[in-house]
């Protein structure tokens, strides 16, 4: 899908600005009364702090063009700093509410965002990525040798309700600890949208457009980039506080490779040009590191792969894909596509289908064969023995792609001529100026 | 071995390729598979082949398309496959280790080393036999290391293969149009060559390597799924330590890291233990402290990383590299 | 004092010298204009004035500042700003962000991320007021890299005097454009750089004479003629080299 990818500022209808904001802050209000079940809770709990923490990191990939891949590392030591400081005030050493313990662990994060950032930031694209690698993968090994702060295998565990509770509030209950939660994304959210709109926020876009040519409108590139390193640990290191809260224990595995991975790709997936697309990434991530790992083992296979294709056909993510068709819409021609998008989804969803089944049958030779040859698929029972039903597959696949080809041209088509009307629209009003 | 494929590709096309250890994998594990039907010496040429043939194959309808969003989502998509490998790999061959075994003239010991404390050093070809290593006196000290054949074999290989390729880059007509197309491509293909084609025979061979050091590898060393991610970040380090566009320099890092981390996991001496040698007392309470209670083995796994960060601070060109980025 | 001067510069990259002593001193609110052929050095000129590289040795004063060897953004702060051959704008930025990025840091802003950009009336007026004097206020929201190639060179100069700078510097300002593109262009240029030290290097002849109070003419690396267009013309060293080099043709 070719387009000139256009990069949408929210226009100042202020009258917009307040309803989309409200929205979110009902949305936080109100998702637990629509999910209400303790698991439910905790997940939304998840997906906040994973907001706070794609979205931290899309300041350096979004807005800065700096790819880490060692993000982890400030979630993680962040997590580890609350964890301490939350074992510390219930001890009553030191006099902390838990209400302001992933302040602490933002603190903490930005601890150590000054400290590796100042050598991390000195040089940029391929070279910034590996040393974010390097540390990344340092400070994961370190985790091993210095048990007294990292808690070796077992981790550190706390325990989040001590003290007297405030207003009859114990944070023992997934709830309360929800609220407290989206308190912080809420916040969060918003100043690191109002980051977007300051000085250094659109000096950081332009040093990722074009580093050089910031040298020479008075900007230390360095200097930039370092301190929007600082502001991005901060916001992980809360995220990393929220977490430590949540689960009562925080465990090497949060600094690790692994995990900074996940955020890297979530957040691309959700989206790196626009400012809600690690929103997205993060209610993926937890939906798909919960849910979706229930439901298949091959779950990680298809992340790859859907995330292959992103890269491929849709670089500027889901939220990309949303603004395009809003673009569209914008103009009147979403019900000249519909049609061809069903005709995707459609043939799509078939080819897709057949290989998912013959993927869920591998591995269920692979694994559980000593149960029998059958599997369950989609309310299917497939007998892994029959040749036939292999076979069947495989038509399915064939089919299904066969025609998603075809649909694929009929979408190009249309998409064309849309673009094209567009175009031709904006070049008329652009002249009745 | 792997640095040199890791080298190839990225001087080249100035893609660092984060899946190579998973060609790695990849030929290992169909090197697995050819030995039990074909032999060990078939699987050897065939599998590196056939992962030269993925390589190039990614490399020509995914890559390449992404070529033109720049160098960000190169990364990713050389990211996202390492994710996808490592998933279809443990879905043909199962999660768990397989035995690949070396072919029997590979199996035991090329030559073995004694260190007997009354003779001094010697070297037996072959296995030795047990008396040698054995000593009558309890006085006396003898430590036999066998060096395994395997090894040697590695070794071997890996050398011929840094050896072809700087041959085949700096002399040949083939190396002199890559070299070419890696900074004017759109200049060596006016003059007449074929650039995608390069790139992607390029990507192919160094997947190709990647996947004969994979057979080497695997066979002696494990061939599990998690040996992409053992080997990967390693060789990583090599490449950027040795100075990304460098094979000498990635033959001189691989040196490097693969003596100091046999020293270091050797030695077993500690800051601690080193003020105490050398008269200094230490309190009671620092004696506790944990940082100078760490040994230089314990420190071990890290240093490599330590390196890396390192050298990315204060040579970002790598030992003997020649292009920074 | 001058307000930009060269003191026996020279510039070596490796064993190849490209700068073989340069002596050069431009006074305020002169335009000069740089020319010479392929290879002589020119960019590389530029480049060391500019803080991309590092003279080998010899002097570089912007006025009372000496500034060989400093980092390009301490350049750019004490008055020098430049424009490039091949167009270096912000693309995924509009036509009037591209311009207020520019005047931020001349207007004391910083690194603040305190405040909001649609707060600084005065940064947001300076930024419409260039972007009227390079014409492109029809196409303000439009993305830097959706522009035509002669609009993106009008931002790319835009950008380049919204700093307020005193020293500027041009590399190749026409380059790529057409007749008609490059008079309405050279137009432009004297408009936006009334009053300031202009240092341009071009290649066109006629925009040369048009525009210019003094030529410096490089030749291998070093300067064999600074005088008024019409001395230049008939001067036989400036005759030899490009004649010469025409001769052979």
């Amino acid at each position: 899908m070719q387009s000139s990818a256009t990069h949408f500022e929210f226009k100042p209808f202020n009258v917009a600005r307040w309803v989309i904001w409200g929205l979110f802050a009902i949305i936080l209000l109100l998702a637990p009364k629509a999910f209400s079940s303790n698991f439910s809770v905790s997940m939304l709990t998840q997906m906040g702090a994973v907001m706070i923490v794609c979205l931290s990191y899309n300041m350096l990939l979004g807005q800065g063009g700096m790819l880490s891949f060692g993000h982890a590392v400030y979630t993680g030591l962040g997590a580890y700093i609350a964890m301490h400081t939350l074992n510390a005030a219930s001890n009553g050493v030191l006099p902390v509410p838990v209400s302001l313990i992933p302040l602490v662990g933002g603190i903490g994060g930005m601890f150590f965002a000054v400290l590796f950032g100042y050598v991390t930031t000195r040089k940029s694209g391929t070279t910034f990525a590996m040393i974010t690698l390097g540390i990344s993968e340092l400070v994961f090994a370190m985790s091993l040798m210095f048990s007294g702060f990292f808690g070796g295998e077992a981790g550190i565990s706390g325990n989040r309700v001590f003290g007297t509770p405030f207003l009859g509030i114990t944070f023992g209950p997934p709830i309360q600890v929800y609220y407290l939660t989206a308190a912080y994304t809420f916040v969060c959210v918003a100043l690191m949208y109002a980051f977007t709109r300051t000085p250094l926020g659109r000096i950081l876009n332009a040093v990722r457009d074009n580093p050089e040519r910031v040298e020479f409108i008075g900007y230390n590139t360095q200097h930039v980039r370092y301190i929007a390193f600082i502001i991005a640990g901060f916001f992980a290191g809360i995220a990393g506080g929220i977490g430590a809260l949540n689960f009562e224990i925080v465990t090497a595995e949060v600094v690790g490779a692994a995990r900074s991975g996940a955020y890297l790709l979530f957040t691309f997936l959700g989206g790196a040009t626009f400012f809600f697309g690690p929103i997205i990434g993060a209610i993926l991530l937890v939906l798909a590191f919960v849910l979706l790992s229930e439901f298949t083992k091959a779950w990680l296979l298809y992340l790859g792969l859907v995330f292959l294709f992103m890269v491929m056909f849709a670089p500027g993510g889901i939220s990309s894909l949303i603004m395009m068709n809003l673009r569209l819409a914008a103009f009147g021609r979403l019900r000249h596509i519909w049609v061809a998008y069903i005709g995707l989804g459609l043939t799509a969803l078939l080819g897709l289908a057949g290989v998912a089944a013959i993927v869920e049958m591998v591995y269920h030779l692979q694994l559980n064969a000593a149960m029998g040859p059958e599997v369950r698929f989609a309310g299917f029972t497939l007998n892994t023995e029959l040749s036939h039903t292999w076979f069947g597959c495989l038509m399915l696949v064939v089919t299904g792609f066969g025609l998603f080809e075809l649909a694929r041209r009929q979408y190009l088509h249309d998409w064309g001529e849309s673009q094209e009307f567009i175009e031709k629209e904006v070049k008329r009003r652009e002249e009745a100026l | 071995m792997l640095s040199s494929g890791l080298t190839l590709i990225f001087s080249m096309m100035g893609v660092l390729n984060f899946a190579h250890a998973s060609f790695y994998m990849i030929g290992a594990y169909i090197g697995f598979t050819l030995n039990s039907v074909l032999g060990f010496w078939t699987a050897l040429l065939l599998a590196p082949v056939l992962a030269g043939l993925l390589g190039a194959f990614f490399e020509k309808f995914c890559l390449r398309r992404v070529h033109k969003f720049g160098h960000v989502p190169e990364l990713l998509i050389t990211f996202g496959l390492s994710y996808v490998v490592l998933e279809i790999v443990q879905l043909v061959w199962g999660r768990t280790a397989v035995e690949f075994q070396p072919p029997m003239e590979l199996q035991g010991p090329a030559f073995t080393l004694i260190q007997n404390s009354l003779s001094g050093l010697s070297l037996v070809w072959g296995a030795a036999s047990p008396e040698l290593c054995q000593a009558a006196d309890a006085a006396v000290r003898v430590v036999c290391s066998p060096f395994p054949a395997t090894r040697g074999f590695m070794m071997l290989v890996a050398m011929s293969m840094m050896l072809g390729l700087w041959l085949l880059l700096t002399k040949t007509r083939v190396g002199l149009v890559i070299q070419a197309a890696l900074t004017h491509p759109e200049m060596v293909e006016s003059l007449g060559h074929n650039v995608p084609r390069v790139f992607m025979s390029v990507f192919g061979v160094g997947t190709a390597l990647a996947g004969l050091a994979g057979v080497i590898g695997g066979s002696t060393f494990v061939t599990e799924p998690a040996m992409a991610a053992t080997v990967g970040s390693v060789i990583f380090v090599v490449v950027v330590v040795g100075g990304m566009g460098s094979l000498a320099g990635a033959f001189l890092a691989s040196l490097l890291i693969g003596i100091v981390q046999t020293f270091a996991v050797a030695l077993d001496y500690s800051v601690l233990s080193l003020l105490q040698n050398i008269g200094i007392s230490v309190g009671a309470a620092s004696q506790d402290n944990a940082l100078l209670k760490l040994t230089i083995s314990q420190v071990a796994p890290i240093l490599p990383y330590l390196f890396l960060v390192l050298i990315l601070i204060f040579r970002p060109r790598g030992l003997l590299g020649k292009r920074e980025t | 004092m001058n307000a930009l001067e060269l003191k026996n510069l020279h510039k070596s990259f490796g064993k190849t010298q490209i700068i073989r002593g340069i002596d050069l001193a431009v006074t305020k609110g002169e335009r000069v204009a740089i020319i010479g052929p392929n290879g002589a050095g020119k960019s590389t000129l530029f480049n060391l004035i500019s803080g991309r590289f590092a003279p080998t040795s010899g002097e570089i004063w912007l006025g009372t500042h000496r500034i060989d060897g400093k980092q390009p953004f301490e350049i750019n702060r004490l008055g020098l700003s430049r424009s490039f051959q091949i167009t270096n704008i912000f693309p995924k930025l509009s036509v009037f962000e591209n311009l207020r990025c520019a005047v931020l840091w001349s207007l004391g802003y910083k690194y603040t991320f305190f405040k909001f950009l649609a707060d600084l009336d005065d940064a947001n007026d300076l930024a419409e007021q260039y972007m009227e004097r390079i014409r492109l206020g029809k196409k303000r929201d439009v993305l830097a890299m959706n522009l035509t190639y002669a609009e993106q060179r009008a931002l790319e100069i835009g950008i380049t005097i919204a700093g307020g700078a005193e020293v500027i510097l041009l590399d190749e300002p026409t380059a790529g454009m057409s007749k008609s593109e490059t008079l309405r262009f050279i137009q432009l240029i004297r408009q936006v750089t009334e009053g300031k030290t202009l240092l341009t290097v071009e290649h066109d002849m006629g925009v040369v004479f048009g525009l210019a109070d003094k030529i410096a003419v490089v030749v291998y690396g070093e300067v064999i003629a600074f005088d008024t267009p019409e001395a230049v013309r008939s001067n036989p060293k400036v005759q030899e080299a490009y004649l010469g080099s025409a001769q052979a043709h």
